[in-house]
């Protein structure tokens, strides 16, 4: 077969590239530069270019490099500064593979007459009655089916995760075999296109946002509309948040809700956080939309939980834990699993709730 | 069959290939000649003299007289010095247009300077120019590109040199003539200019050499100190056997050239007819306004990079605008400078020609841009 690896400059991609290549298949590795900015972390670094191209050389193999930095921006970048401008919490990396990893290049890879698109991703491709689906990676610490969850099996006929079977210390053993210099490279961390540190001192996300939306003081009050302090950008507080808010809070007090517009931060007990069920659309099925129990999983390294999936006929779904569970921060993906957690049925992306109304003083909260 | 024969080399304007007598010259100077010119004894004065000799050369060629060439490491060297070793010295305002090759053009940004607007063939806007250095008093230098290394483009300089003899009659008026030596007269292109920068490698000298002619009078301030060679206009060690190749290829450059000229604009004229049978075609500039080894193309609904790849694949090196630091095509500025649609400048392919040129090499590309356009779009509307 044909091949197109795409190659981020880390070890689980080289590796994915050198078993393709001893499996005997056509292959030719590519980076896709995304991000033209500063950047210390992620994928797209020069360096991580050298990295990417130097194992493609020892495996001896082609290397390209495919400019995809418009589409990043469109696709990914720009959506992450106005999710944040309106108070949500997005996931760029569940972005950038929807949009980037497994569409412009699976598309690009057609044109160029590959087979087949492959990736260094933690998880498995698997046949469940009859329909390709994502399933976990063999490694649980590391398994990426999460970020992934949103190939169909059109997509996934086009895809291959060579090191899914593998655990991360067997990938690093098969680049230390090889002599592959990015053998011992740590894993990547954060979002790709923000520094860890801003220029200014301050945290690389708030900098990077600053320069782009204006950025909003908003005060802090308990469910009581006690003000209790002030936090310097609404815009990057999280649902569920303990830390950087709230004077004297300590560690039972979570950000229980967000209000952009009204520049309001309310902090209260875990319990305030617990609901019932969440709505989420921009649904995609693993196959047919189906309804039922599954099990949910709400971030990338999150542990699952149980519910029932019923989808609305706007084709939004609604998860109804079998249990109260804490919100799940508007934007973040829910990814639903079969009941042994070992394939993905589903994904989608919660939606933004009301906000509560706070007064402005003293009262009783309402919920609106 | 060789390596070299399976490859059809469409890409001279990145490098053309060595001349062979370059390179037999470069070989016997770095087996025999390897003394220090600088030295003072009888291997040094040999090192001497082949250096002397290759400075009368190019000075021939270029029409200068043999004090007024300095060499430098590489083209880029010679546009920085010619810009900033302006400014050092005399302090004021750089301007160029906004198409130049990046090593003028980001020197230009690098000390605030002006950016010029260029027309839609590629050509500075001399009107922008002229308003431009009316409203800036200190004008140090003026560097204006003699041929467009993306498009191929011929500036009129003695149209640029009018205009900026009247406006800022003390600035220094400098050309990257990288692309232009395989092409112009260089004596014709000097007439009009105070400095000129040429580049080895682009008329099958070596990497690594760099030109620069400055007219006596004319002060520069050096970008390396050190030993003083070159007159304290640029210290550090001769690069005599690069220096002694690049000054036999641009001997024998020069004495081609105008056959070589007449051959090419043939060899680009059956490139244009067959590229221009496809549909969706927009060449960027018509062929009596670029030189004849830069054929600049856009194709609509085409990406370049997967052009590339599949005319790679073919065996065939092209390219396409210029690569950044990570080796990603970046979108052109000069096409964008030109006023090409975004969605055409997106398909923009530069294939160039030069010495080692055949009419198969030119069938062969052409078959294979041919091929590669027509895939590309029918897989592209599948995919739609």
């Amino acid at each position: 077969m044909k091949v197109l690896v795409a190659m981020s400059g880390g070890v689980d991609s080289s590796v994915a590239a050198a078993l393709l290549r001893d499996a005997g298949h056509q292959v030719v590795g590519v980076t896709m530069r995304l991000w033209g900015g500063e950047s210390d972390t992620g994928c797209c670094s020069v360096s991580d270019v050298d990295d990417a191209r130097r194992v493609a050389q020892q495996l001896d193999i082609d290397h390209l490099v495919f400019n995809f930095t418009d589409d990043f921006h469109r696709s990914v970048v720009d959506p992450y500064v106005n999710d944040h401008a309106r108070g949500i919490t997005p996931n760029p990396c569940i972005e950038c593979n929807r949009h980037l990893k497994f569409d412009r290049l699976l598309e690009r890879a057609d044109v160029l007459g590959f087979d087949a698109v492959a990736t260094g991703h933690h998880a498995r491709i698997v046949e469940v009655d009859g329909t390709l689906r994502v399933a976990r990676g063999a490694d649980a610490a590391k398994d990426q089916s999460y970020v992934v969850h949103m190939l169909g099996a059109e997509a996934l006929s086009r895809t291959l995760f060579p090191v899914g079977h593998l655990h991360k210390s067997e990938v690093r053993a098969v680049a230390a075999e090889l002599g592959l210099r990015t053998a011992t490279k740590p894993d990547s961390q954060d979002v790709c296109f923000i520094t860890t540190k801003g220029a200014d001192g301050a945290s690389g996300r708030s900098s990077f946002l600053r320069q782009r939306i204006p950025l909003n003081v908003a005060r802090v009050v308990d469910e009581t509309g006690t003000e209790l302090g002030s936090v310097d950008a609404v815009e990057m507080v999280t649902l569920g948040q303990r830390r950087g808010v709230a004077g004297g809070g300590g560690n039972k007090r979570f950000v229980v809700d967000v209000d952009v517009a009204g520049r309001v931060v309310t902090v209260g007990p875990e319990s305030s956080l617990l609901v019932e069920r969440e709505i989420a659309d921009a649904v995609t099925w693993s196959g047919a939309p189906r309804d039922g129990e599954c099990l949910v999983q709400c971030s990338a390294h999150g542990d699952t939980r149980p519910a029932r999936l019923i989808v609305d006929a706007d084709g939004s779904v609604e998860v109804r834990w079998s249990s109260p569970q804490r919100r799940v921060s508007p934007g973040q993906s829910v990814v639903f699993y079969d009941l042994d957690d070992r394939w993905v049925i589903g994904g989608a992306t919660v939606r933004p709730t009301p906000t509560r109304r706070v007064p402005a003083a003293t009262g009783t909260p309402t919920t609106s | 069959m060789s390596e070299r024969s399976d490859v059809v080399y469409m890409d001279h304007a990145a490098t053309t290939p060595m001349r062979p007598e370059a390179v037999a010259v470069m070989t016997r100077m770095l087996t025999d000649e390897y003394a220090n010119p600088s030295g003072s004894h009888r291997l040094a004065r040999r090192a001497r003299k082949v250096l002397d000799e290759s400075r009368d050369v190019v000075a021939n060629a270029i029409g200068c007289d043999p004090g007024e060439v300095v060499f430098t490491g590489c083209g880029t060297e010679s546009d920085n010095t010619a810009i900033a070793g302006a400014i050092a010295s005399s302090g004021g305002t750089a301007v160029c247009p906004a198409a130049e090759h990046h090593a003028v053009l980001h020197c230009i940004e690098h000390v605030d300077g002006r950016v010029v607007a260029v027309g839609p063939d590629g050509s500075v806007d001399l009107a922008d120019l002229e308003r431009v250095l009316a409203e800036t008093s200190d004008v140090a230098v003026v560097s204006v590109m003699a041929v467009n290394n993306e498009t191929g483009a011929v500036t009129d300089l003695a149209a640029v040199a009018r205009v900026v003899r009247r406006r800022a009659p003390r600035a220094v008026l400098h050309t990257d003539a990288v692309q232009a030596a395989c092409w112009l007269d260089l004596r014709e292109v000097w007439r009009h200019v105070d400095a000129l920068a040429l580049s080895a490698h682009k008329f099958g000298g070596p990497k690594g050499v760099g030109v620069l002619a400055v007219r006596n009078g004319v002060r520069l301030s050096p970008l390396l100190l050190g030993g003083g060679q070159e007159r304290d206009r640029r210290s550090g060690t001769h690069n005599v056997a690069g220096i002694a190749a690049a000054a036999e290829a641009l001997r024998v450059t020069d004495e081609t050239r105008v056959d070589e000229a007449r051959r090419i604009a043939s060899l680009n004229a059956t490139l244009r007819e067959r590229i221009g049978a496809l549909d969706g075609v927009r060449f960027t500039l018509p062929a009596d306004r670029a030189v004849p080894g830069v054929l600049n193309v856009c194709f609509s609904g085409v990406e370049n990079e997967s052009l590339l790849f599949l005319l790679d694949e073919a065996g065939v090196c092209a390219s396409a605008a210029s690569a950044c630091a990570s080796g990603a095509m970046d979108p052109s500025h000069v096409l964008a400078a030109m006023g090409v649609p975004t969605d055409w400048a997106r398909g923009s392919l530069r294939l160039s020609l030069g010495h080692t040129t055949t009419i198969d090499d030119v069938e062969r590309a052409a078959d294979a841009v041919v091929a590669a356009v027509d895939r590309i779009r029918r897989r592209t509307r599948a995919a739609s």
